[in-house]
C-alpha cells in the first residue's frame, strides 16, 4: 500500500557549539549566533519514514517544519536524503512559541495537509529537550501516539507495530493508523544524501528564497519539477491568533542560569534498609528525586 | 561532523584547475543533457558545484562510516561458504551506504543511470575513499570496469549491464591465472563458442579482486591453438548465469576486507565483449590504464592517511618535556612525507585531467567525426596520459609505502603494536606497488616516454607558466634538475644498447618523476596562491611549502641517479649477473 507520510523536522541551534551570546535578554534562544542544524532525532525519524517508503513503493514523504524562512534548509536536507517534498510553516506571528503553541500550529498544518497515514518526528529537539511537541500534536489531532520508537516492525491492515526503547528494555505496541510516532535517537541513523538528488534538488527553494534568485534561476525552478517548496502562513493553516506565538504560549522564561553542580558534603551509609530508607526520604524531602 | 573532503582543501585546489573548464564542456557536450535530465548541470559553475556537493557526500560517508568500519573490516575479513563470498559486516554497511548515496557508476552517462562525472572528480572520490579504508577502495573502485564495458561493449550490452552497476552491483576483472601474472599473454582460461553464438568458459583464475562480483570482465583464450596475446578475447560473465565458483579466498597481508579469490569456471556461460582477438592487446590495456590510475589514487589516499596519523601522533607524543614534532629529525620525516603526498597528488590530478581530455574526445568521436584540430588535441592528451599514468602509479605507490614506513617510525615502539592504525596502513600500502603492474612494469611503460621525450615536452609546457616569486628559487633548481635528467637520458640514448637502457630505466624514470612532480607543484601552487577562495589560497600556501621540501629531496635524488647513470658503464652490467 502506498502511504502518505509526514515527517516533522526542526531546525535547531547546534547546542554543541554554544557560546556566550546563545541567549537573548528575553530568555529566548539567539538563533542568529548559533549554526543551525537538522535536529538529530528528526533525522532518525526521517530514516524510519524512508524505510516505510522502501517497503511501500509509491508512498510519499512530506517534510513539515516550522521556523524562520531559512528552515527551508531542513526541507532541502530531507529531500536530499529521499523525501518527496516539504512545507515551511513560517510567519512572524508564530515566533516565540512554547511547546503548546508550537504543537497547536503544527497540528493545524497537519490538518490542512489532510489525508495522512503516519506523522513521524524525533523524540525531542536538542534546543529544548522537552519531548512534548510530538505527543501534544497527537492529542490535538485526536489520534494515537507511539513515543520512543526504535523500529517500525510492521505496517499493514491499517495498523502499525512499533518497537519502543524504554529505560529498562523494549516494548512492542500496535496502534491503528493514522498515528504520531516519535523516534528515539537509538533508532538507525539516517541514510546519507543521495548524489543525484542533491544535484537535482539543490535548486529547490521556498517562495521567499525564490524571490531573491536571479531571473534565469527562477525560470529553472519553474521548469524542473519539485523545486518549489511551499511556505504556509498562520492564516493559511487557519490558526487561532490567540493560540499561536507569544500570546499562545503560557511558558515564560524568566531567567537563564548556568548551574554548576558542586559537591559540598560527603555522606557514608551502611547497607541496611533503615539507612537507605532515611536517605530516600531525605532526597524526596529536598526534591532531589520524586 | 568530520568530512574527508572538506578537511582537505588540496582537493578543491586541484578541482579548480583551469583545464577543468574545457573538460567539463567536452564531457557535458555543451550541457546538452540539461533539458533531458533534472539533475544535469546547466553550465560550468553548476557542474563544478555538483562535483563539490557530491564529493562532500563522499567525504561524509568516508569520515563517518567507512573509516569507522576499517579496523573491524581488517579484523573480520570476508568469508567463503559453498563457493560464495560474504563480505565482512562493515564492508556490507559501507557498500550499502555507497549505494544509497548513489556513488556507483559515477562516470557513466546519464542515460544508463550514471552521474556523467569526468574522471577527475571520480578519482578524487577514490582518493578520499582510500584514505578511509584502502581495501574498500578496491571494491568501490571496480566500478570503473564499467568504463571498459561502455567503451567496447555493444549498445545492447551497455543497456543491460551499466544500469546495474549504477544501481550498485559490483564488478571484477578476471585476468590473472596461476601461470599468467605480469605476463598476461599466457592466459589459458578456455572460451568455447557454442552453436548459438554464445560462449562458455572453462578453467581457473587466481588473485581475482572481488572475484564473486555480480558482473565480471574475463580475459580468455578464444582462439584454439594460439599461445600469445592475439588469441585472447574479453568476455562478460554475469553471475546470474552461474557457472563460476570461488574455490578459495586468499589470506593476505593487507587490504583484508577486499576478497581476493581463486575462481573455477565450469561451462560458465559468457558473452563476447568487443571483437575477438583484441581482448588483451586493446581492451585489457585500456582496462589496466584505468585501473592504474585508480591505484595511483588509492596510493595517494594511503599517503594522506599515513601523514595525518603521523602528524597527529607527533603533536601528541611528548618526550624530553616536549612534543616530538619539535625535534628536527621528526620534523624532517613529517615534511618529507607531506612533500611526497602533495607531489603524488599533483601528478595524480594532472594525469586524470589528461585522461579526461582524450576520453571526452574519444566519446564525442562515437557520435560524430572529430575535426582535425580536435583529433590532434585528442592524440596529444592521449600521449600525455600514457606517459603520466605509469609514472603516477609507479611513484605514488612507492611513496605511499615510504610514508607508511615513516608513519610507523614516528610512532616508535607504539607503531609496532597492533594498537595503532599505522600497522594496518603499512600492510595495506604494500600491495599498491605490486598489483595492476609492479613498479618495475610501470618503469617499462614509462621508459618509452623518457626516450621519446614526452616528459621533457611536459616540462616545456610547465616552464611557460607564471611562477610565484617565492617559488622562483625552486624553479631555478628544477631547471638544473631537468638539465641533469636530459643529460642522463642523452647518455643512455647515445650508448643505445637495449639491455643497458632497461638497466638504467628505473633511474631515468625516477629522475623524470622528480622533475615532473617538482614542476607541477610549483605551477599548481603559483596559480592558486592568490585565489579568491580563501581555502584554496591556504592550500596553495601549504603546497608551496611542500614544493620547497620536495625540490630539496628531488635535487638530491636527481644528483644521485645522475651520478649512477654517469658512473656505471655498460661493461659493468656483468657484475649484476650471477
Amino acid at each position: 500500500m502506498s502511504l502518505n507520510i509526514i515527517v516533522l523536522a526542526k531546525q535547531v541551534p547546534d547546542t554543541r557549539n554554544v557560546g556566550k551570546d546563545a541567549m537573548k535578554e528575553d530568555g529566548t534562544i539567539n538563533r542568529a549566533a548559533l549554526p543551525a542544524i537538522f535536529n538529530p532525532e528528526d533525522l532518525n525519524a526521517l530514516e524510519q519514514a524512508l524505510r516505510l517508503k522502501d517497503a511501500n513503493p509509491g508512498s510519499t514523504i512530506t517534510m513539515l517544519t516550522m521556523g524562520l524562512p531559512r528552515a527551508a534548509e531542513v526541507v532541502r536536507e530531507g529531500i536530499f536524503r529521499g523525501a518527496d517534498g516539504g512545507i515551511v510553516l513560517t510567519d512572524r506571528v508564530l515566533g516565540g512559541a512554547d511547546t503548546l503553541a508550537t504543537s497547536y500550529s503544527l497540528a493545524q498544518a497537519v490538518k490542512k495537509f489532510g489525508n495522512y497515514d503516519v506523522v513521524l518526528c524525533g523524540r525531542q529537539a536538542i534546543d529544548g529537550d522537552t519531548a512534548q511537541v510530538g505527543p501534544q500534536i497527537a492529542e490535538k489531532l485526536g489520534i494515537p501516539q507511539v513515543t520512543y520508537a526504535e523500529e517500525i516492525v510492521d505496517l499493514s491492515n491499517g495498523h502499525v507495530t512499533v518497537k519502543r526503547r524504554l529505560e529498562n528494555g523494549v516494548e512492542t505496541v500496535k496502534a491503528p493508523l493514522p498515528c504520531v510516532i516519535t523516534v528515539n535517537g537509538s533508532a538507525p541513523e539516517c541514510r546519507p544524501r543521495n548524489a543525484k538528488r542533491v544535484m537535482q534538488y539543490k535548486y529547490a527553494v521556498s517562495t521567499s528564497e525564490k524571490a531573491k534568485l536571479p531571473e534565469e534561476k527562477q525560470a529553472l525552478v519553474d521548469k524542473r519539477p519539485g523545486l518549489n517548496i511551499d511556505e504556509w502562513s498562520a492564516a493559511y493553516v487557519e490558526a487561532d491568533p490567540a493560540q499561536i506565538g507569544m500570546p499562545g504560549s503560557p511558558t515564560k522564561v524568566k531567567a537563564i542560569e548556568n548551574v554548576v553542580f558542586t559537591a559540598k558534603e560527603c555522606l557514608t551509609l551502611g547497607n541496611d534498609d533503615a539507612q537507605l530508607e532515611s536517605l530516600i526520604k531525605d532526597l524526596i524531602a529536598n526534591h532531589t528525586i520524586g | 561532523m568530520p568530512n574527508f573532503y572538506n578537511d582537505n582543501k588540496a582537493l578543491k585546489l586541484h578541482l579548480q584547475h583551469p583545464l577543468m573548464k574545457k573538460i567539463v564542456s567536452l564531457k557535458e557536450r555543451d550541457f546538452a543533457d540539461a533539458d533531458k535530465y533534472d539533475y544535469a548541470p546547466v553550465d560550468f559553475a553548476d557542474a563544478m558545484d555538483n562535483y563539490e556537493r557530491v564529493l562532500e557526500i563522499v567525504g561524509d560517508l568516508c569520515a563517518n562510516i567507512i573509516a569507522d568500519n576499517a579496523e573491524g573490516v581488517d579484523h573480520d575479513g570476508p568469508s567463503l561458504a559453498n563457493g560464495r563470498v560474504t563480505y565482512a559486516e562493515g564492508t556490507q554497511r559501507n557498500l550499502d551506504a555507497c549505494r544509497k548515496a548513489g556513488l556507483m557508476g559515477m562516470s557513466m552517462p546519464r542515460r544508463f543511470g550514471g552521474l556523467n562525472f569526468p574522471i577527475t572528480p571520480y578519482i578524487m572520490a577514490a582518493d578520499i575513499v582510500s584514505r578511509a579504508d584502502t581495501g574498500f577502495e578496491n571494491l568501490w573502485g571496480l566500478q570503473d570496469c564499467a568504463e571498459t564495458l561502455y567503451e567496447f561493449g555493444t549498445e545492447d550490452q551497455r543497456e543491460r549491464f551499466i544500469p546495474r552497476v549504477c544501481q550498485g552491483e559490483t564488478m571484477s576483472m578476471d585476468l590473472t591465472e596461476p601461470d599468467a601474472g605480469s605476463d598476461l599473454q599466457s592466459v589459458m582460461l578456455k572460451a568455447t563458442e557454442q552453436p548459438d553464438g554464445t560462449w562458455v568458459l572453462n578453467g581457473v583464475k587466481r588473485f581475482i579482486t572481488n572475484g564473486d562480483s555480480d558482473i565480471h570482465l574475463v580475459l580468455a583464450r578464444s582462439e584454439d591453438g594460439t599461445k600469445d596475446g592475439r588469441g585472447l578475447s574479453m568476455f562478460i560473465y554475469d553471475k546470474r548465469q552461474g557457472g563460476v565458483n570461488v574455490r578459495r579466498i586468499e589470506n593476505k597481508m593487507g587490504i583484508k576486507g577486499s576478497p581476493t579469490c581463486e575462481l573455477v569456471y565450469k561451462n560458465a556461460k559468457a558473452e563476447l565483449c568487443g571483437s575477438r582477438r583484441l581482448g588483451l592487446i586493446k581492451y585489457v590495456m585500456a582496462l589496466m590504464n584505468g585501473a592504474r590510475l585508480g591505484i595511483a589514487a588509492q596510493s595517494v589516499g594511503v599517503s594522506e592517511l599515513a601523514y595525518r596519523e603521523a602528524d597527529a601522533y607527533a603533536h601528541d607524543r611528548k618526550q624530553f618535556g616536549k612534543a616530538i614534532v619539535e625535534f628536527p629529525a621528526v620534523r624532517e620525516i613529517l615534511s618529507n612525507m607531506k612533500a611526497k603526498l602533495d607531489a603524488s597528488r599533483c601528478l595524480l590530478y594532472e594525469t586524470s585531467r589528461y585522461v579526461d581530455m582524450y576520453k571526452a574526445y574519444e566519446d564525442i568521436a562515437r557520435d560524430r567525426s572529430l575535426t582535425p584540430d580536435e583529433r590532434k588535441e585528442m592524440k596529444l592528451y592521449n600521449k600525455y596520459a600514457d606517459a603520466c599514468t605509469p609514472l603516477a602509479k609507479g611513484l605514488s605507490s612507492e611513496y605511499c609505502n615510504q610514508n607508511a614506513y615513516d608513519c610507523i617510525q614516528i610512532h616508535g615502539g607504539s607503531g609496532f603494536m597492533k594498537d595503532y592504525a599505522c600497522e594496518r596502513i603499512y600492510r595495506d600500502a604494500r600491495i599498491t606497488s605490486i598489483y595492476e603492474g609492479t613498479t618495475q612494469l610501470q618503469v617499462v611503460a614509462a621508459i618509452r616516454h623518457v626516450m621519446t621525450g614526452t616528459y621533457l615536452e611536459l616540462i616545456e609546457n610547465y616552464r611557460k607558466e607564471e611562477i610565484a616569486a617565492e617559488l622562483r628559487p625552486q624553479k631555478a633548481l628544477l631547471e638544473e634538475m631537468t638539465a641533469k635528467y636530459a643529460e642522463a637520458v642523452a647518455k643512455v640514448k647515445e650508448i643505445n644498447e637495449p639491455e643497458y637502457t632497461d638497466f638504467m630505466a628505473r633511474h631515468l624514470v625516477e629522475m623524470a618523476g622528480d622533475c615532473v612532480m617538482g614542476w607541477l607543484m610549483i605551477t599548481d601552487a603559483s596559480r592558486s596562491l592568490a585565489a579568491e577562495d580563501a581555502d584554496v589560497a591556504a592550500a596553495a600556501a601549504e603546497l608551496a611549502r611542500s614544493a620547497k621540501v620536495y625540490v630539496n629531496l628531488g635535487m638530491a635524488n636527481v644528483a644521485r641517479n645522475a651520478a649512477f647513470v654517469a658512473g656505471v658503464a655498460p661493461a659493468e652490467l656483468a657484475a649484476y649477473k650471477a
